[in-house]
């Protein structure tokens, strides 16, 4: 397997990126676009000879490093005419095998790309390695998330010509992931039939953000006890914005309706 | 815990605020956090305690400000304090609202630097 390290122009500690398919192709891309915050200054000196402060409102987000670059994120795919799905879930709710079955059947009439996170290692990006489909492994070292800057940077190593779709699996985590802002198009959200229909209620606010929810591995949710009825009904509670499709990605239940979803996804972008 | 990875985030903002405004040192950061920010406070708090000593923000005093969660009901035109959590039940008509009008604040809101000598 070729698995070229890239070099970073921002190197972050312990983070890397591997491109597992198609060739790295410079910064020819680079992403621009500058954004800045309104500053008011006051000047407020105090009476009896206290020490004197100046009092700024700066009114700017804590992260707004990566919300302006997820924002130029969102701007340069769109403008590359992909759309973006942010893939997050708990580890082992089936990311990897939903993508690896999606880039067989669906990405076989409509060009997809991926870009994969884990702490360590690129088995995830081996698994998903296809000829027809270009695919790079973030590793964060020991960062739970991915960020608009490292998406960012591995796009960059991607060849995103022709690509209608971009999946972003994202560092298995239910918490992190909520507060960082890519740039996607749409936040994926799954949960497994493994791991209790009230998962959404314990960690609610990535579920409050996730504009698709997909109930994964329905196809053991009887042998198990998986009430679907109630996880549907925690998520509509948590996420009444939110469209649920139930799929299983080994008998293949749902993955028609997974399928539509992509494809218009990709027909409005 | 990425409160820790956001009070990086937030410093690193902060000290470039500081630079801007021509100040080596920061003596007071007032931050603004929505109840339905998914960030937790007292994480936050041990974040800043943990990564600033020893730096420009070393004396600085942390405020933070909490934004309580508003939310509108689609289904009868209601805007309403959602106190329940994540979960925004309209209390007219029962309906439960993705619709955050406010909470989900995340930001810096105000800074104070010593004056220039
Ligand atoms: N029964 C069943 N198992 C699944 C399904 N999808 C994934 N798995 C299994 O769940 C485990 C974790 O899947 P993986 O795709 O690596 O999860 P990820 O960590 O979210 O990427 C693997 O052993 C998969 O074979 C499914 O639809 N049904
Ligand atoms: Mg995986
Ligand atoms: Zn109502």
């Amino acid at each position: 397997m070729n698995t070229p390290a890239l070099t970073l122009a921002e190197p972050t500690p312990g983070f890397r990126i591997n491109a597992l398919t198609g060739a790295a192709t410079g910064s020819s891309r680079a992403l621009s676009g500058p954004l800045s915050a309104e500053i008011t200054a006051a000047l407020h000196a105090s009476g009896n000879g206290e020490v004197a402060v100046r009092s700024v409102d700066v009114n700017i987000p804590l992260l707004e490093k990566n919300d302006i670059l997820a924002e130029r994120n969102r701007g340069y795919f769109l403008g590359r005419g992909l759309a973006a799905l942010n893939l997050v879930s708990s580890p082992g709710a089936g990311k990897t095998t939903l993508l690896e079955r999606t880039l067989d059947e669906f990405g076989r009439a409509t060009k997809c790309a991926v870009l994969v996170g884990d702490l360590e290692t690129d088995n995830d990006g081996r698994r998903l390695s296809r000829p027809h489909a270009p695919v790079a492994q973030i590793t964060t070292g020991t960062v739970c998330h991915l960020d608009a800057g490292m998406i960012a940077r591995a796009a960059q190593s991607l060849d995103l010509d022709g690509v209608k779709i971009l999946f972003i699996e994202n560092v298995g985590n239910l918490v992190c992931p909520a507060s960082f802002d890519l740039g996607e198009q749409a936040r994926v959200v799954l949960l497994s039939t493994t791991e209790g229909e009230d998962k959404p209620l314990k960690y609610p606010p990535i579920f409050k953000s996730a504009d698709l929810v997909l109930l994964t591995k329905v196809d053991v949710a009887d042998v198990l006890g998986f009430k679907r009825d109630v996880a549907v009904e925690n998520i509509r509670r948590i996420a009444p914005q939110a469209r649920i499709i139930q799929l299983s990605s080994r008998t293949g239940e749902g993955l028609a309706e997974w399928y539509d979803y992509l494809r218009a996804l990709a027909a409005q972008t | 815990m990425h409160e820790v990875g956001i009070m990086e985030s937030a410093l690193a903002a902060i000290r470039q605020q500081a630079e801007t405004h021509g100040a080596t040192r920061v003596a007071r950061i007032v931050l603004r956090i929505g109840t339905l920010s998914g960030v937790d406070v007292e994480a936050l708090r041990f974040a800043y305690d943990a990564l600033t000593p020893g730096t420009f923000a070393a004396d600085a005093e942390l405020e933070i400000e909490s934004v309580p969660a508003r939310a509108h009901c689609a289904q009868c035109d209601t805007d309403f304090g959602a106190t329940g959590g994540f979960i925004l039940t309209c209390p007219r008509c029962r309906a439960f609202s993705s619709d955050i009008r406010t909470g989900r604040e995340l930001d810096i809101a105000r800074l104070e630097f010593p004056a220039l000598p």
